[in-house]
């Protein structure tokens, strides 16, 4: 079986929509010279649907809501997490709500694309945003894939998906590469987790690359506590069904969540958790800091604020003994 | 012209009684340059209009009935009563929304009017007023457009104020001047007369239909009301009445009668109240919305809330007595 990485799943689920679909088009900055390889190929296939914009992330996001109610599908791909941040109210108060005000008249079927977001070593404090908990809250379909299939198969249903849609492809996860049969890859609907790793004992909720953290961790512990994993792979929706299923069989719950952690997903679960769920013992997040984080370009305060493993360990144990 | 006047006198009305709790932003005044416009344009052609929009919307044939309970927030609405005054569409009289957020409806237009004419040779127009040209979100609409020779016309409504900001203390250079410095050919015209306003836009959109790409227009006009229904509250001072006057002598709606034969005004005249007492009756007598609906529309592809999974709210019985929804 051929390995996949997940740069090249993201490849492949354009290039097979564009296929299959011609209103399928993709927009954004350098992606002629495909600097994410998102977009390798594309241009000597479709010519004409690859529009390499300047820098005007305002103009070119609201563009792509004007062409998406004209009845195309655009892919807007964005190489930097902050310009995200720049586009919210492109995103949140306009793409996202003309279909509600008109009362279902239009839809805005565009798909944000960031193939790089959260940490990059070494980057400094404004290109390791990890943003994906401002657009969920929100109300903006938001998912952020932990696997190559699933980077196919979530790329996939957003494209199809005829509302906006925000995929998060966290940076570390990138050149992951998994064994992938091109004939297994499929759509993968939003809003529906996965079991990775069955356990008894705790249910730790990871979310993108921090999947793999969690693996390893379960692991690591899988003498002393039998861990469960569980990737929501979209954040909203959200897989609430999924998630109480999981906290059902084991009764205890932890987040690992690589966003900020004051108004953050982890807080929101815990929240919900506590609120919904049958809890054995008090629930735990593992997340980067309050407020803005401090990344810099020294390798001893970058890493500090990273979600790490060893603290994810320190959480299961409390969770477990309490 | 006329419809769109009494329209909004009537609207005003309806303000006063709490019937249109959001108030409006009327654009008596201004009824030339919508009347011109949108004469200007073929049925299929999209339009993207902004928050002082009545005038578009009937000028295009909206119809007056089901945008008036639109406003008055029923469920007759043209879009059942989730945009009101701020925010509508109706595709069927070619109005593809109003952005909400001051100049940004015209990088969508830009993008509509791309999608439209690669099937076809439709065209796109963004309404904005003065206070949008000092958004650089407007500026990149026009550096695109222009790049791509889309067949946009952008429209802006000079009618002299940014709320109350008055053109010249907001605008460092000239609206024409912005457009211009993108290779958009642009021009100003007198928005009072339809007539010239028509003959102006007609060009603009045969241009851009004939693959010719974007230009700007700017009108000169002016609202005789206030931004906004709240100003007659507030009685803010930011103009004197004296200009108000001199603007008045130039009403759009006298412009044209004088062109029009008196009995001829006169079956207009009297067609047009007929049509808004229909209008009105048929906003107020059509229902108010069931406030266990206010999730429809929401997406394309529903999205199963967190409440709906715990039994918090989806269905009626998750109403309190108040019609809130009780989570």
């Amino acid at each position: 079986m051929p390995k996949m990485s997940y740069s090249k799943a993201l490849n492949r689920a354009l290039t097979d929509e564009m296929e299959r679909d011609p209103d399928v088009f993709v927009l954004g900055e350098d992606i002629k010279f495909a600097l994410n390889s998102v977009t390798t190929g594309l241009l000597d296939r479709f010519p004409d649907r690859v529009l390499e914009t300047p820098l005007s992330e305002q103009g070119f996001t609201n563009f792509a809501t004007g062409a998406a109610m004209g009845g195309k599908r655009p892919v807007v791909e964005y190489q930097i997490p902050f310009l995200l941040l720049l586009v919210l109210e492109q995103i949140s108060n306009q793409a996202n709500k003309f279909r509600l005000m008109s009362a279902g008249q239009v839809k805005v079927p565009v798909t944000y694309l960031l193939p790089g977001t959260g940490w990059r070593p070494g980057w400094g404090a404004q290109h390791s945003d990890q943003p994906y908990g401002v657009f969920a809250h929100l109300g903006v379909k938001t998912v952020i894939p932990a696997t190559p299939a699933d980077a196919y198969g979530l790329f996939l249903s957003a494209i199809r998906d005829d509302d906006p849609v925000v995929v998060f492809c966290p940076m570390p996860a990138l050149n992951l590469r998994e064994d992938v049969s091109y004939a297994d890859l499929a759509p993968i609907p939003l809003g529906v987790g996965r079991v990775c790793r069955s356990g008894a004992d705790v249910t730790v909720l990871a979310v993108g690359h921090l999947v793999h953290e969690a693996m390893a961790v379960a692991e690591e512990l899988a003498g002393e506590v039998s861990v469960e994993v569980f990737d929501p792979r979209s954040l909203h929706p959200f897989d609430w069904a999924g998630l109480a299923a999981s906290v059902e069989r084991t009764g205890r719950l932890v987040v690992f969540d690589d966003g900020n952690r004051f108004c953050g997903v982890g807080a929101e679960v815990l929240a919900t958790a506590a609120e919904e769920m049958r809890l054995l013992a008090p629930p735990k997040r593992v997340t980067r800091p309050d407020a803005a984080v401090v990344v810099g370009c020294a390798p001893e305060l970058d890493l500090a604020v990273q979600p790490s493993r060893a603290q994810l360990v320190a959480a299961i144990q409390a969770v477990v003994k309490s | 012209m006329r419809l769109i006047r009494r329209f909004e006198e009537r609207c005003i009305d309806l303000v006063r009684s709490g019937d249109i709790g959001s108030g409006i932003h009327p654009c008596i005044g201004q009824e030339g340059v919508a009347a011109g416009l949108c004469a200007a344009l073929r049925p299929d052609d999209a339009l993207l209009s902004n928050h002082r929009g009545h005038g578009h919307f009937l000028a295009r044939g909206s119809d007056p009935g089901r945008f008036l309970a639109e406003l008055t927030g029923r469920v007759g609405g043209i879009d059942s009563g989730r945009a009101g005054s701020f925010h509508p569409s109706d595709l069927s009289a070619g109005i593809w929304g109003a952005s909400g957020t001051v100049g940004h409806g015209a990088a969508i237009a830009t993008g509509l009017g791309w999608a439209l004419a690669r099937d076809g040779d439709r065209v796109a127009v963004s309404v904005f007023g003065d206070g949008a040209v000092t958004q650089g979100a407007l500026l990149e609409s026009f550096n695109l457009a222009s790049l791509w020779q889309v067949p946009v016309v952008f429209v802006c409504e000079n009618n002299g104020y940014a709320t109350t900001l008055p053109a010249p203390a907001g605008i460092a250079g000239s609206v024409v001047g912005r457009a211009e410095a993108f290779g958009i050919p642009a021009s100003t015209v007198d928005g009072q007369d339809p007539e010239v306003v028509f003959d102006a836009m007609a060009a603009a959109v045969d241009r851009a239909r004939g693959g010719g790409g974007p230009s700007l227009l700017e009108f000169t006009t002016y609202r005789f009301e206030g931004h906004h229904t709240f100003e007659r509250r507030m009685r803010l001072a930011y103009r004197d009445d004296d200009e108000v006057a001199r603007w008045r002598e130039r009403d759009p709606l006298a412009i044209q009668a004088a062109r029009v034969p008196a009995d001829v005004r006169d079956a207009i005249d009297a067609e047009v109240e007929e049509v808004l007492d229909a209008a009105v009756r048929f906003a107020l007598e059509s229902p108010r919305p069931d406030p266990a609906d206010a999730f429809d529309h929401l997406y394309a592809t529903p999205v199963r809330l967190r409440g709906s999974l715990f039994g918090g709210l989806g269905a009626a019985a998750a109403l309190d007595g108040a019609g809130r929804i009780f989570r």
